[in-house]
């Protein structure tokens, strides 16, 4: 197996004396798309944000592409190929579509910037018929688009997505898988930090389960799709 | 029939109503101060020029209401209403019509001083100190979202850098105009470090503490600053040529080496001018800033931080970066204030003087350049031309953000921007 691209270490995470994260071992290879699923509070998001170093590890290692991240700055990570779209989406309210994606930039320098953004308009059409409305005006679903595209902005290596289908008709969130596996079939590695089980599992190559800051069970999406204890602890017995 | 339409138009008992209560208002407000007159230990009532105020009150009152309900009064109305949150993003090739009014400006501000009187090029200069200043902040309260309360403190540190520099360094105005914006700045940074973390109401304490400690430390260091007896500022010179009828130590004054008639306001036009040119530069460098990427993480860290941090924007370098940058434009106002006045005290680095600079990036709407200049003169300018209402300054400005909390609550001049288009693709 060559080296994965992301790889966590005994990773063990704190909020004061709280531990959010107890011994996590996590492995991601090039092209995949994993998905990390688990109830409100598990951890997942805080995997994710630690990831970026806050909150920092208090013990474990961080692997990206060999070098360890642990101790890196988030602006280091985020220009070095991981790029995130937060949970909630967090667009800026007040900036345009286009000035949105020219944020995602930064890390990288704009020099592809015209490129990307009619690449970004080619994956998603919405965003082009709003490029200068300003995002707090628009929809929940084209804001989540945004997101998406504006961490695609900095040309990353891996994509860490967090729950990209919260608060979102069901129907949004089909175009949204819809993309991502376009997305995936185009070869970018991708972490998906999800409640929708069910799209996340069909949609992934690998699944994790989180349980109280412990990963609890892992596998192929079809095995876990078809797991009992996941059915019945996420999937609502369907 | 068309008589009918307007009177369904026309709710005159909503303005009768309307008129009636502004009477009612205008009694109270009015009725102390204008109907008792003090006169000598005897009060004197003067009910008639109250009820004339009253009257005026309530027929302008019923006037602007039943101007209101006309299709033009309501389309105004609708203007009021609709001021939306946020910055109004425009399309990315549109072009303001300032660009027509500026030069207008900029020469009308440089042939004004030779017209003008002594006394009104001193109101101007406070004018533009304050535009600077205004300025300055907000770049760190408009732009970056960073309440600042003890922004005066940048403002003292320039002002003391002269008085300072010249005592113990003999560095004139020249000399000390970029080592006190240099001083500010650092000042600037030196408060960023340990306010990184904070936000919003925590950060406005610190900062009001740091321009407190400032203030006091200025006050109370005797031997270094002179305590509140304050320290005189020398005058600014051209070339070494002192703007004086007499220059010390057998110079030349300015007057004589030019073969000019000496004129006692040299030396506020010498200040004037720089003034507006150091303006003019800080409101290019601004414009410039903001269409930056600097520019734009200071927006994005107003709007939402954490997204900055997902995204991996060195947080730590667009908050410092912000506030150097205010400080040293208030260290710049620092310098010219020092010298305008001749004598600097602690008694001029109050809170109420940060509170005042707030006032105008919060009257001029956060972010809007334009909106700033308009508020600095507005909040400067107005109460010196209007000295004899001197005391009623601060109520005048309470009014004022009343007012405008209620019509324009994100300022006066709606914060615009033209969108930013993505620059060419550059080969890699």
């Amino acid at each position: 197996m060559s080296q994965p691209i992301l790889e966590l270490k005994d990773l063990d995470v704190f909020y004061g004396p709280i531990q959010a994260l107890k011994k996590v071992n996590l492995q991601i290879q090039e092209g995949e798309t994993v998905s990390l699923i688990g109830a409100n509070g598990a951890g997942k998001s805080t995997l994710l944000m630690s990831i970026f170093g806050q909150p920092r590890a208090a013990a474990g290692q961080i692997l990206y592409r060999g070098t360890d991240i642990t101790q890196k700055s988030s602006h280091f990570v985020a220009s070095n190929g991981i790029a995130q779209s937060p949970e909630g989406r967090r667009v800026f309210p007040d900036m345009s579509v286009e000035e949105n994606l020219l944020m995602g930039t930064i890390p990288v320098g704009d020099q592809h910037a015209e490129q990307d953004m009619q690449a970004m308009f080619e994956l998603f059409p919405r965003l082009k018929e709003r490029r200068n409305q300003r995002a707090m005006t628009m929809s929940g679903g084209e804001q989540q688009m945004l997101a998406i595209a504006r961490a695609l902005m900095s040309r990353p290596k891996l994509l860490l997505l967090d729950e990209p289908s919260l608060g979102l008709a069901p129907i949004v969130v089909k175009q949204i898988f819809q993309t991502l596996r376009e997305l995936a079939r185009s070869g970018m590695t991708i972490f998906l930090v999800e409640q929708n089980a069910n799209h996340a599992l069909r949609l992934s190559n690998r699944g994790y389960v989180m349980v109280n800051g412990e990963i609890r069970l892992s596998g192929s999406g079809e095995e876990l799709l078809g797991n009992e204890e996941v059915r019945k602890a996420y999937l609502g017995g369907h | 029939m068309s008589s009918t339409l307007a009177s369904k138009r026309f709710d005159v008992k909503k303005s009768l109503v309307d008129a009636v209560l502004a009477g009612l208002i205008a009694l109270i407000v009015f009725g102390p101060i204008v109907g008792v007159v003090l006169d000598g230990y005897a009060f004197n009532l003067q009910p008639d020029r109250v009820a004339a105020m009253i009257g005026a009150v309530m027929l302008g009152r019923f006037v602007l209401s039943l101007f209101l309900q006309t299709p033009r009064g309501l389309a105004i109305l609708a203007g009021f209403e609709t001021v939306g949150s946020g910055v109004h993003v425009r399309d990315p090739g549109y072009q303001s019509h300032l660009r027509w009014v500026l030069p207008l400006l900029v020469v009308v501000a440089l042939v004004f001083p030779f017209f003008a009187s002594k006394y009104l090029l001193t109101v101007v200069i406070l004018g533009l100190i304050y535009v600077l200043l205004g300025l300055g902040l907000n770049i760190v309260v408009g732009l970056a979202g960073l309440l600042d309360l003890g922004y005066v403190a940048f403002y003292a540190i320039g002002a003391y850098g002269l008085a300072l520099g010249y005592e113990h360094l003999g560095l004139g105005f020249w000399s000390v105009l970029p080592l006190a914006a240099l001083a500010a700045a650092l000042a600037g940074g030196l408060l960023g470090f340990p306010v990184l973390r904070m936000h919003g109401d925590y950060l406005a304490i610190v900062t009001l503490g740091f321009g407190e400690i400032i203030r006091l430390v200025l006050n109370n260091w005797l031997a270094f600053t002179g305590g509140p007896n304050g320290m005189s500022v020398p005058a600014p010179t051209f070339l070494g040529l002192e703007f004086s009828r007499r220059a010390k130590d057998g110079g030349v004054p300015f007057h004589e080496f030019f073969g000019i008639d000496y004129n006692a306001n040299f030396k506020f036009l010498f200040i004037y001018l720089v003034l507006l040119l150091v303006v003019l530069l800080v409101l290019y460098v601004k414009n410039r800033l903001t269409r930056m990427p600097v520019g734009r993480a200071w927006e994005a860290l107003r709007e939402d931080e954490i997204a900055c941090r997902a995204m991996g924007l060195n947080h730590v370098l667009v908050k410092l970066s912000a506030f150097m940058i205010g400080a040293s434009t208030a260290g710049l106002a620092g310098v010219f204030f020092a010298s305008y006045q001749g004598f600097v005290n602690p008694a001029s680095f109050t809170f109420f003087e940060s509170a005042l600079i707030l006032a105008i990036v919060v009257l001029g709407g956060m972010g809007s350049t334009v909106g700033v200049v308009l508020a600095a003169f507005v909040l400067t300018v107005a109460p010196e031309l209007l000295r004899s209402f001197a005391e009623y300054r601060v109520l005048l400005f309470g009014v004022l953000m009343v007012l405008m909390m209620i019509w324009r609550p994100r300022g006066l001049i709606r914060v615009s921007r033209n969108g930013v288009q993505p620059r060419q693709g550059v080969a890699p």
